[in-house]
């Protein structure tokens, strides 16, 4: 074997992904191991249940007409290929812009295709990884039940992986063409969150319109759709069969999706190292800045703390790219808003937890940005301030940013209906103010750059963070519609942050 | 609030001591007079870093105390910190700030004035050759750039005792002549410096002082001079500083990691 073979570099990076895997799961404690084990077991016996009582209890397959089959999975298959679509084009930008090994691999003699070649195929497998743990008990359960021509879904799934990474690749080296290394990566962000967002949001907006409803579920068996669409027999529907374990369109299906990809690697592939040494030494960051304020403004420390994170918040492209899905899936309750304008409180009951919900997750994310997401925690604790007064400054700055995000919809909300946006504004308060609360109490120190793996600092407190943000979504979705029940998530969500505060770490 | 007191003696350290898995400060004392330049030199390991942290304020002593310009750094950390500035070796800087807006920043934290703030980070700009950068974002500049965007916003607040650790590395030989000159010429207005280094050519012209540290505890101090006569030798300060860490390295059996 050459030491720069495929077989090489692909093992290399096997080697490479399952260190980094195993210790972000262990992080020098071998208990994890076991634990992440067991967690792992318990939720692949769960789905697997799940899907036994979802296909037993399901109608026969037989009874349905095949187009109608056909249109529900074609939908749900686009939304989980526009999913891989926007992974896979995050991690193919990242593949360019990753310096780790990258230096020392293309200034040796290896050729540097072959390098890409196999990133370009881990990114493929990566993607697929998500929608195999959701789709892979009702694979096995339909194989179970009905045949093993339901194991070929696997290979579908593969399929549409390397289909949405060809995309993903082609898409980035047409932003390199179009902006040029320095933009490309921030550019790629946003648009990962358009298409990750965008299928599900444009289904659900056409629901509310057609059918006066948010479910996406509407739109796939509205009899109006299967009027204008191909007939069962037509060659549209390969990829629905496919996905049904058709063994002729698994074969087909697959033969594209894999075809795609090889051209795609083949394509782009000897322009890698070019591309690649292009983003060595760019920041999207340098540059002159947009505005250049030629005199120093006076501010008090505080002030001069929290306009510091304000900034840094605002200059963030990825937090940027965050909060525009955040804001895009606001989008459907504001449509739903904006159509019931004026009528019954029906539509609050979708509006309201939404708001709740996304102003949670918000708070989370900006607090781990400026609370652990300090790149010069020595220039801050060797200020001379108290440690709490610059704790203080940062909670200040997540909680202005996550009003600034939320104000438009509440204002409008206000405008609509007056209690409504008085419980969400309440709700939303209380779940941004209990996931900022166990960021600060679970902070641990970090860069900026690793906020994409913040869920690994602490897995307790993103849980339950999550957990919260929920709760609260589900109270003040009772508390809309004037249910007494409202109660109970609402003692869950203090349940949960009281916990929290119990097992926090204590400081040294 | 505990106001800084006249005092002769910029840094005072007795009896410091510091322990991760095992002892990395042990017993330190330490006396740096104000207005000096001090060189503490060590191999790798010796607890100049630890040191140095414990008076910034960076990490807690297990054991000791710490005194500045006579304010307790212990007792009164905000008013010791007042006066003090740290450089680490790895610059810490925003990526997503310009020089001007970092020091704009920095002076904020320290409350200084703002005309004056300006004034000054206007000088420093000027005298570390950024001035062409001032309103570009510092996630593209260079490691030595980053290094005296950092060198700018210790300075900015005119610290009375500043405190570098390996503020040379990766410099190139401009960089590094910038970064000292703007040393000296602090150390000539009245200010204290105290710098760790692997460059002993450094220490050795720009130190009045040096201090050697092995295993946790000060093993020599004095002027280059003193030293020489300490070792009975003539040879230059690397000769001097192998001969007293190959002793401590005899006596303590091993240095810290």
């Amino acid at each position: 074997m050459s030491t720069a073979s495929l077989t090489w570099f692909a093992r290399h990076e096997i080697n490479l992904f399952w260190r980094d895997w195993t210790a972000l799961i262990v992080r020098g404690k071998a208990h994890r191991k076991i634990a992440a084990c067991l967690a792992l077991g318990i939720f692949v016996i769960g789905m697997h249940v799940v899907a036994w009582f979802t296909v037993t209890g399901a109608v026969d397959l037989a009874q349905i007409d095949p187009q109608a089959i056909y249109i529900f999975v074609t939908g749900c298959g686009l939304v989980s290929l526009s999913l891989m679509v926007s992974q896979s084009l995050e991690s193919v930008t990242r593949a360019f812009y990753a310096r780790a090994d990258l230096d020392l691999i293309l200034t040796s003699p290896a050729p540097s295709n072959r390098i890409f070649t196999i990133r370009i195929c881990a990114v493929a497998l990566t993607s697929v990884v998500m929608s195999a743990l959701l789709v892979a008990p009702f694979l096995n359960v339909m194989a179970w039940v009905e045949g093993p021509a339901w194991l070929l879904g696997y290979f579908t799934l593969l399929s549409m992986s390397a289909m949405a990474t060809a995309i993903s690749l082609v898409i980035a080296v047409a932003l390199f063409k179009l902006f040029g290394p320095k933009r490309t990566r921030s550019i790629a962000q946003i648009i990962a969150a358009i298409i990750g967002a965008g299928f599900a949001i444009t289904m659900q907006l056409v629901a509310i319109v057609y059918f006066g409803n948010v479910s996406r579920l509407s739109v796939l068996t509205a009899p109006e759709i299967s009027r204008v669409l191909p007939d069962a027999s037509a060659m549209a529907w390969i990829p629905a069969r496919a996905l049904l374990g058709d063994p002729a369109a698994v074969f087909v299906f697959s033969m594209a999706g894999f075809g795609l990809l090889a051209l795609a690697i083949r394509a782009f592939s000897t322009r890698f190292a070019s591309l690649a040494l292009s983003t060595s030494g760019v920041s999207e960051q340098s540059g002159k800045t947009r505005r250049q304020p030629s005199t120093f403004r006076f501010r008090t420390t505080r002030q001069t703390l929290r306009n510091k994170e304000l900034v840094l918040l605002a200059r963030d492209p990825w937090l940027l790219s965050q909060t525009l899905m955040q804001m895009l899936y606001l989008l459907v309750p504001a449509f739903l808003l904006w159509r019931n304008f004026g009528a019954d409180i029906g539509a609050m009951v979708v509006v309201v937890p939404v708001i709740v919900m996304a102003s949670g997750q918000l708070a989370g994310g900006l607090a781990w940005l400026t609370i652990c997401g300090e790149d010069a925690p020595d220039l801050v604790q060797t200020a001379p301030m108290k440690p709490r007064a610059g704790l203080r400054a940062k909670i200040e700055a997540v909680l202005i940013a996550v009003c600034l995000v939320l104000s438009p919809i509440l204002l409008f909300l206000a405008l609509v209906d007056l209690r409504a946006a008085l419980v969400t504004i309440t709700c939303l308060a209380l779940s941004a103010g209990a996931a900022t609360a166990m960021q600060v109490w679970f902070r641990a120190q970090a860069k900026r750059s690793h906020f994409r793996h913040r869920h690994a600092s602490s897995k307790i407190a993103t849980f339950a963070e999550a957990f919260s943000s929920i709760c609260w979504a589900g109270c003040a979705a009772l508390v809309a519609v004037g249910n007494w029940l409202a109660i109970i998530p609402a003692m869950l969500a203090l349940a949960v942050l009281g916990l929290i505060w119990t097992i926090r770490p204590r400081e040294t | 609030m505990t106001k800084p007191r006249r005092s002769d003696s910029a840094l005072s350290i007795a009896g410091l001591r510091k322990s991760f898995d095992k002892p990395a400060v042990c017993g330190l004392d330490l006396n740096v007079s104000a207005g000096e330049f001090y060189a503490l030199l060590g191999p790798n390991g010796a607890g100049k870093t630890t040191t140095l942290r414990m008076v910034a304020g960076l990490l807690p002593p297990d054991a000791g105390s710490i005194s500045i310009f006579g304010v307790d750094a212990l007792f009164d950390p905000v008013e010791a910190k007042r006066i003090v500035a740290w450089v680490s070796d790895e610059p810490m800087i925003y990526d997503k700030l310009s020089p001007f807006e970092y020091l704009e920043f920095v002076a904020g934290l320290w409350g200084v004035e703002t005309q004056t703030a300006q004034d000054r980070a206007e000088d420093l700009l000027d005298w570390l050759g950024l001035a062409p950068h001032a309103h570009e974002r510092c996630g593209g500049f260079s490691k030595g750039m980053r290094q005296k965007v950092a060198l700018a916003g210790a300075l900015v607040h005119e610290p009375r005792l500043i405190i570098l650790d390996e503020p040379l590395t990766g410099l190139d030989a401009g960089s590094a002549r910038q970064v000292k000159n703007v040393l000296l010429e602090r150390v000539a207005a009245g200010a204290t410096v105290i710098m760790t280094t692997h460059i002993l050519e450094v220490a050795e012209r720009m130190a009045r002082r040096i201090g050697v540290i092995a295993a946790g505890r000060l093993i020599a101090e004095g002027t280059l001079q003193e030293l020489r006569d300490r070792a009975g030798s003539d040879g230059s300060l690397e000769d001097i500083f192998l001969d007293l860490v190959s002793g401590a390295d005899a006596e303590t059996g091993t240095v810290a990691a």
